[in-house]
């Protein structure tokens, strides 16, 4: 064992020593990054129920792991699974079924779906009322639905498949999920409690009532036509996101224990921040404050200042409220620097993967860095004048990228950003 | 080097009323419960005693703008603030992070039952359920179901500028939140934590759920440990929150310490016969010798098998100890039900009751966890 080694805190170092992906652009990290970084969008036109009557018909939905019917927990462990077996190969940690390290999954909300409530209305006779379902219920012939939505369903499911230790972490900070579950998995590190941590978000909830109640809260796009053209982050013709399914899952390690073990770092994760905000349910606070404070936070936890970031990966949904504000608040972060500082969104290809998102998008902030070529903002067409920034229109750029502030910002005032860095050995 | 970590704020309602008095009295007397065997028969329940929201939560607008679930943990959470002396302090308001145990919100029941009812006769069921749901979903019904808008409404309704995280899983989505709150204060990652829960049990969808995989009782009330006959969970409405607080902190600011949390530890494994008895025997171990007057609350669910296995690691570890079933006080409360059981324990040690206590809980279906308060 050689010395050890701490950060500028004198906490371990929080190595990334595998990654996994599944988005709408395919399985894994090489068919991502071939299609992020030629700018194709995963976004197309809903097949998995019909969209009559919806104004929003499109969506970057993961349609090619099941052949037949699924309910949305069903493809989140799916997601999950496979980001997950792909982050863990990479690592060469434990063995198959014996991760040596706890689990932070951020995972959607679920509830009883409409196919699942119709079968059980099936056998009843007369009005389907909640306590006619309950005499069905009563039955016990339907016992799988229980398990199937139950909000620990996913993680349990995924603890007992790779073996990981210790109590499995279920969360949510709406959009900012991924982000979150990410942070837990380096606090735990920190903290000494345990040497890896498998930090998944995962997200296969496009169904439609999903979709309408996004739908409701006028926050999706409705220019469905074509469905690659309407995720336009920063863009002035922006009109709302488009929903996305994906999963993205990193090993977190001690990094002396990947030393130790001669483990490949991928990155570091340097520093995590985060912040509420009790202005409003929907809305962020219109000074930008708590998305200001978390850049910062996780800045100074990372012992970095505003100078050594080479690229935002932004939050950058295609509201026209978050984009706003994030440019804002990155200028009172990152001041004139910001007119030439990068900054993408992958979500302009892949959606918004909502409770996934964090991580699929840390997981392709350490591409970024690993492969020193930023992926694109695409549908950067028509620039809006209010938010002047190097978005990487359209095109992918090759660029020397040694630190990431990754932006994850959420519903009921969730504000997470992270700090990924190349590791230190190529410093 | 890990650090005391106290709690300085306790936060309940539940269907004994509010307040640490009621409840402590309640914990004291063995207070008979407060049952409602007619209103979701054939399945008992302990409903909330009606609270006066407008002491907690004085805007009517964000009163609507939440489910009964979430009023219940902003309630709770502001009784726990007022009770820590940080409901006006908006520095301390400002580092307060905040940990909550949550599930979903609740189904509109009746839009629910016409849209089944129609799609019966629907001849293109996909474009029926999208014209009804588009036309009967609320707006704002999509917030007041997120699980983290208990802690974004906290957030609003008192002021908290800290985060927020919230986690999921039913009953050890309670042990984890306590377990990871006490842990980040202990290592210095936080100074001041608001964790807790709130479950609302009158609702006929979660009954659906729980009945589905054969978790309830039907019929008449029974004690959590003296369920056999019947086994399953008699569930209640509840919200309960603590204020954990770095030892060194709460001294500074001259805070009351009602106990220290010692240990909270959580623990999962594929159940099988004995799992959750070898589980809480190895917790329970952990906290080190037990005081023979100690004082055990149990989170357990009344569901077969694993409620016998907790009581026998309670007795195996604590063999003096006067066991009290949460669930007999204020009914099973799901992702509150740890929590809960934890305030309890601190209540008693706050009033003088026991100088030592022991918390347990196996979930229904997977997890189990502990804890361990002491003096402070």
């Amino acid at each position: 064992m050689g010395a050890s080694h701490r950060d500028s805190q004198g906490r371990p170092i929080v190595a990334v020593t595998g990654l996994g992906i599944v988005t709408s652009l395919g399985q894994g990290k090489d068919a991502n990054w071939e299609a992020l970084t030629a700018g194709r969008s995963g976004i197309h036109r809903i097949e998995r129920f019909p969209t009559d009557g919806l104004r929003t018909t499109i969506a970057a939905t993961v349609d090619f792991l099941f052949d037949g019917s699924f309910a949305a927990p069903e493809l989140s462990e799916k997601l999950a699974t496979l980001a997950a077996e792909e982050a863990v190969a990479q690592s060469g940690l434990g063995e198959i079924g014996d991760f040596p390290g706890e689990l932070f999954m951020a995972v959607p909300p679920v509830e009883m779906e409409w196919p699942q409530k119709q079968e059980l209305a099936q056998a009843v006779e007369g009005e389907t009322d909640y306590d006619a379902l309950l005499r069905v219920a009563a039955r016990h012939k339907h016992q799988a639905m229980h398990e199937l939505f139950l909000f620990g369903g996913v993680a349990e499911h995924i603890a007992e498949k790779f073996g990981t230790k210790g109590s499995p972490i279920s969360l949510s900070t709406a959009c900012s999920s991924g982000a979150t579950a990410i942070q837990m998995g380096v606090e735990a590190i920190r903290r000494g409690e345990t040497e890896a941590a498998l930090c998944i978000g995962t997200d296969g909830s496009v169904h439609a009532e999903a979709l309408i109640r996004f739908s409701l809260l006028s926050a999706l796009s409705t220019q469905n036509d074509p469905p690659a053209g309407a995720a336009k982050p920063f863009s002035k013709n922006r009109d709302g996101f488009v929903m996305g399914e994906g999963a993205g899952a990193l090993v977190l390690e001690d990094y002396d224990h990947a030393l130790a073990r001669g483990a490949t770092i991928l990155g570091v994760v340097a520093g995590c921040g985060e912040r509420g905000d009790g202005f409003h349910r929907t809305r962020s606070s219109p000074d930008g404050k708590p998305a200001i404070l978390a850049m910062q936070d996780a800045l100074a936890d990372a012992g970095l200042t505003p100078d050594d970031v080479d690229y935002i990966n932004a939050h950058g949904t295609s509201t026209p409220e978050n984009d706003k504000m994030e440019a804002m608040s990155c200028s009172a972060v990152f001041g004139e620097r910001m007119a030439s500082l990068p900054i993408s969104s992958n979500k302009s290809m892949l959606g918004h993967t909502l409770t996934a998102a964090g991580a699929v998008e840390a997981v392709i902030s350490l591409l970024t860095i690993a492969n020193g070529r930023i992926p694109p903002t695409i549908n950067y067409n028509t620039p809006d004048p209010a938010i002047a920034l190097d978005v990487i229109p359209n095109e992918a750029r090759d660029a020397k990228v040694r630190t990431v502030l990754s932006n994850s910002f959420g519903f009921g005032g969730q504000n997470t950003c992270l700090v990924l860095t190349a590791g230190p050995s190529a410093a | 080097m890990a650090r005391d970590v106290v709690i300085t704020g306790i936060g309940l309602a539940s269907s004994l009323g509010e307040g640490i008095e009621a409840h402590a009295q309640a914990l004291a007397a063995g207070a008979t419960p407060v049952v409602d065997t007619q209103g979701f028969a054939p399945y008992p329940l302990h409903p909330l005693k009606p609270l006066e929201l407008d002491k907690q939560i004085p805007k009517k607008s964000d009163q609507r703008q939440m489910e009964p679930w979430q009023r219940l943990g902003v309630y709770a959470a502001g009784l726990a603030l007022d009770d820590a002396g940080l409901k006006d302090d908006a520095e301390a308001k400002s580092q307060l992070q905040v940990i909550v145990a949550a599930g979903g919100g609740e189904r509109d029941h009746a839009v629910d039952a016409a849209v089944l009812t129609g799609l019966r006769n629907a001849n293109q069921p996909g474009a029926f359920l999208n014209e009804r749901l588009m036309g009967d979903l609320r707006p704002t019904l999509f917030l007041a179901q997120l699980s983290n808008l208990l802690a974004g409404n906290i957030a609003i309704v008192h002021g908290i500028t800290g985060a927020s995280r919230t986690l999921m899983g039913e009953e050890q989505a309670g042990v984890d939140a306590i377990r990871t709150a006490r842990a980040r204060i202990a290592a210095g990652q936080a100074d001041v934590i608001l964790v807790g829960g709130a479950y609302n049990a009158e609702r006929r969808d979660m009954l659906l759920l729980f009945e589905l995989g054969g978790f309830l009782r039907a019929g008449d009330f029974a004690p959590v440990f003296a369920r056999s006959d019947a086994p399953g969970m008699i569930t209640g409405s509840a919200g309960a929150f603590l204020v954990l607080e770095s030892a060194e902190r709460a001294a500074a600011r001259g805070a009351r310490a009602h106990a220290r949390l010692s240990h909270a530890g959580a623990h999962r494994s594929r159940r099988q016969p004995g799992s959750v008895a070898k589980a809480l025997d190895e917790l329970l171990a952990g906290f080190g010798p037990l005081g023979p007057d100690a004082l055990a609350i149990s989170a357990a669910t009344g569901c077969a098998e694993i409620t016998d296995e907790e009581a026998a690691a309670i007795a195996k570890a604590a063999p003096g100890a006067r066991r009290v079933a949460a669930g007999d006080l204020v009914g099973h409360t799901v992702e509150a039900a740890f929590p809960i059981s934890v305030a309890l324990a601190a209540a008693a040690l706050s009033t003088g009751a026991a100088n030592e206590a022991i918390v347990t809980g196996a979930a229904h279906w997977r997890g189990e966890g502990a804890a361990h308060l002491v003096k402070a």
